[in-house]
């Protein structure tokens, strides 16, 4: 998400982190460098004024305590700042004790509102077991109904809607009564997208604000917003007012000063991050957790949190058994390749890891490959996957015809199963395999090896 | 003032086999015209006041280096980015320091003309002399796409009189097609679509063989909204410009790439890697009517080469405009 802001925070911090000691031109350089790295991510003038300033007054006064080194030390007041700056642990959406919890959507046009409110409504019913309905108030934009039943059935919810004829504040009434009578935990209002100066439809906004009198207006707005954040949160923060931010479009290389920005003028909470088209990308935003991604930690805590969703636990207590016993075979291996595959593209799961996310950003995963080997192992007969020694010539020609691939990639493939069980058997054995020759690199993962410089 | 659609656009006469609509009367003509400028310079009035007070204020001091510190903030303001920003505000002061400007009023004419100059490149007409002209749109999710086709649809339609084939290669956002329909239906253009979810190429190849077969003027072919990271989708986006270019070899003629102007410093990422895809011709610059300066589009002609051609200043059908640099220039710094 920030990955180039992290770049340049730490191309800045370079030559600070290196020494021993701090002086005060040091100071100033790196700040040029931050200044210059925050508003070519999009944070606001005003803000980055302010940041740079606190930060430098913090490290030109700070102590040397314990074991960091004064380079050490203006990264971790960069990092503190940067999370206080972005709200510390983060919020979440709390619920009414009388149901239903009402929310209602507000944003500028193409900012996402419509996919926003259909992941949202994905999202509670999964993770807070919640019955969820959404009522289309956007009665502007061609089609947008049409739209918002067709991802809002996706989602799971109920969709409330009257056609594009009626009045949007009408609706949102009538949207609240029949969630109230047909018992919805939940129900989240679509609504136009607006100008922030145009006052008949901020007018208009309000009105469905007073008239459901929702216990959330979450504001959704685009990662990709430039200086111009600030002024639409002001704008509709004074209209309507509202109590959560959503950031969208997260999953494209925009780095999302506008949450900087945001946070630090209305110090409205970001909830939620929208991370990608499919309407199960989208997650609690971590201000503490992106402040860290910042400045190039990684977003460990994401990686874990996906993993313990995707993570089979009877599957893995058999596996291991399979392990010592050294029954792995090729259908295990398909297992686990589709369990890794469940966490999502490869490239955003590197994109999470720590220091490797510089590297490797350019490298482009070619997720067909999965498929490849995927279709290669299932063209193989049961036994044919439990014991690969069975394979010869003609069964390769067959399994490479039946898989669509060529009897050179067959062979890779069984090639490195080979050699991969071979690993599995030294560890399930007890020895330390030679780990760094399979990482292609020393270094246990997880650790942030470059701040530990 | 801005430009008329007729310096947008080069046609060759051929064009109006189709009779131009009927029109009012040329009275009611230039109060119609009168109406849609004083709403394009409201709707810029309002890009040009954040501005016009860090920039006056600036300019009726002494040029120190605070009043380039302010000027360099202004223009960040406007999202023109650091680079831009840095070197026409170092060509500023290059020039005052060799005496050559004097005082706010000069420096502020020279700003707005440095802005202007930079927004000015490329080839900034749109050439409607091939039969039928494709022009593809593309985009960023939420740019606008499917507005500002629906919209340049209307104009050939009522403008000039052209007959219009208009495609629906949206095939993935829901509802996609259906706004699009709703578009074709106001404009009067014939419309060309497969189901939902369809490949977008066949789509695009439909409408160029409704275009040649029907002897359209031009062909206006809109694609699903893609993040410029998203490989496969720009992909994707490179194989519908290819499936044209196979029926039509100089097709698309066009290529608009929509940019939002409330977008930050991400647009010249946008623009960089939609080029790379397909070549682009040009920039709209959409959503020009809130409070968003549209900087980017500055940062995006100065390293890229690539000119705005099209404005979009607000909801309505006439509030797609074609650009005009010095008027742009002036709005973004008042003068």
């Amino acid at each position: 998400m920030f990955e180039t802001l992290s770049d340049k925070l730490q191309t800045a911090l370079q030559d600070v982190r290196g020494r021993g000691t701090l002086t005060e031109s040091d100071v100033t350089a790196a700040m040029r460098e931050i200044r210059l790295a925050l508003l070519e991510a999009d944070v606001n003038f005003k803000v980055v004024r302010e940041f740079t300033a606190a930060i430098k007054e913090k490290a030109l006064g700070a102590e040397v305590i314990g074991k960091l080194n004064p380079g050490q030390q203006v990264v971790k007041i960069v990092s503190d700042q940067l999370t206080e700056l972005m709200g510390g642990a983060g919020g979440d959406l709390s619920f009414s004790p009388r149901p239903p919890t009402i929310v209602v959507m507000a944003g500028l046009q193409g900012s996402g509102k419509t996919t926003a409110t259909a992941k949202l409504a994905r999202y509670l019913r999964e993770q807070r077991s919640a019955s969820v309905a959404v009522a289309a108030c956007d009665l502007q934009r061609p089609a947008a109904v049409d739209q918002l039943v067709k991802v809002g059935k996706q989602a799971g919810a109920d969709v409330y809607e009257r056609g594009t004829d009626a009045d949007p504040v009408e609706v949102a009434a009538w949207a609240r009564d029949r969630a109230t009578t047909e018992g919805k935990d939940v129900l989240i209002i679509d609504t136009s997208g607006r100008l922030h100066i145009d006052r008949e439809l901020m007018d208009e906004l309000a009105r469905i604000k007073k008239t459901v009198k929702p216990h959330a207006v979450l504001l959704v707005v685009d990662a990709m917003t430039g200086q111009d954040a600030v002024a639409v949160a002001e704008e509709f923060g004074e209209a309507t007012g509202f109590d959560g931010v959503v950031m969208t479009k997260l999953d494209g290389d925009a780095r999302g000063g506008a949450a900087l920005s945001v946070k630090a003028i209305t110090g409205k909470p970001i909830l939620f991050a929208s991370t990608g088209e499919k309407l199960d990308q989208f997650e609690r935003f971590h201000p503490d957790r992106m402040a860290q991604r910042i400045l190039g930690m990684g977003d460990v805590m994401t990686l874990i949190e996906k993993a313990q969703d995707a993570y089979d636990e009877d599957q893995a207590v058999a596996l291991e058994r399979k392990l010592r016993k050294q029954q792995f075979g090729l259908d295990d291996f398909l297992d686990q390749l589709r369990q890794v595959r469940r966490l999502g593209p490869l490239q955003s799961l590197l994109g999470m890891i720590p220091g490797i996310d510089k590297q490797l950003r350019n490298v482009r995963v070619d997720e067909r490959e999965f498929d490849r080997i995927q279709a290669i192992i299932l063209s193989m007969t049961p036994s044919e996957r439990r014991h690969p020694e069975l394979i010869n010539g003609s069964r390769r020609l067959r399994i490479a015809r039946g898989s669509g691939t060529n009897v050179q990639a067959v062979k890779a493939l069984i090639k490195q199963f080979e050699q991969m069980r071979k690993v599995m058997r030294q560890v399930a054995a007890g020895r330390m395999p030679d780990l760094g020759a399979l990482m292609g690199g020393g270094g246990a993962p997880g650790a942030p090896t470059r701040l530990g410089r | 003032m801005a430009r008329e659609w007729s310096d947008l656009f080069i046609v060759d006469g051929r064009g109006s086999e189709h009779p131009r609509p009927v029109r009012a009367s040329d009275d009611g003509e230039r109060e119609r015209r009168g109406g849609r400028f004083r709403r394009l310079r409201e709707n810029l009035r309002r890009t040009r006041q954040a501005l016009t007070a860090e920039v006056q204020a600036t300019l009726f001091e002494e040029l120190d280096d605070e009043t380039w510190e302010r000027l360099e903030e202004a223009l960040i303001y406007a999202d023109v980015g650091a680079r831009t920003t840095a070197q026409v505000v170092e060509e500023l002061e290059r020039e005052a320091g060799a005496g050559s400007l004097t005082g706010g009023p000069q420096l502020t004419e020279r700003l707005v003309e440095l802005l202007a100059d930079t927004a000015r490149t490329g080839q900034d007409t749109i050439d409607l002399r091939a039969h039928p002209t494709v022009i593809l749109v593309a985009g960023v999710n939420g740019t606008g796409k499917t507005t500002t086709v629906g919209k340049l649809a209307w104009h050939l339609r009522q403008e000039l009189g052209l007959s219009v084939v208009m495609a629906a290669a949206d095939t993935f956002r829901a509802a996609g097609i259906e706004q699009l329909e709703i578009w074709a239906h106001r404009s009067g253009a014939t419309f060309v679509s497969r189901h939902p979810g369809a490949d977008p190429g066949a789509v695009a190849y439909d409408a160029v063989e409704v275009g040649m077969r029907e002897g359209a003027d031009v062909v206006l072919i809109d694609t699903a909204g893609r993040l410029h990271t998203q490989q496969d989708l720009m992909g994707e986006l490179a194989k519908v410009s290819r499936v044209i270019a196979k029926q039509i070899p100089d097709a698309p003629h066009e290529t608009l790439l929509t940019v939002d102007a409330t977008t930050g410093q991400n647009g010249l990422l946008q623009a960089r890697l939609f080029s790379e895809a397909v070549p682009v011709t040009g920039l709209v610059l959409t959503k020009l009517d809130g409070t968003a300066k549209g900087g980017i589009a500055l940062a995006i002609a100065q390293e890229l080469g690539i000119p705005v051609k099209l404005i979009g200043i607000g909801e309505r059908l006439e509030d797609l405009r074609p650009f005009e640099p010095a008027e742009f220039a002036r709005a973004l710094v008042a003068a």
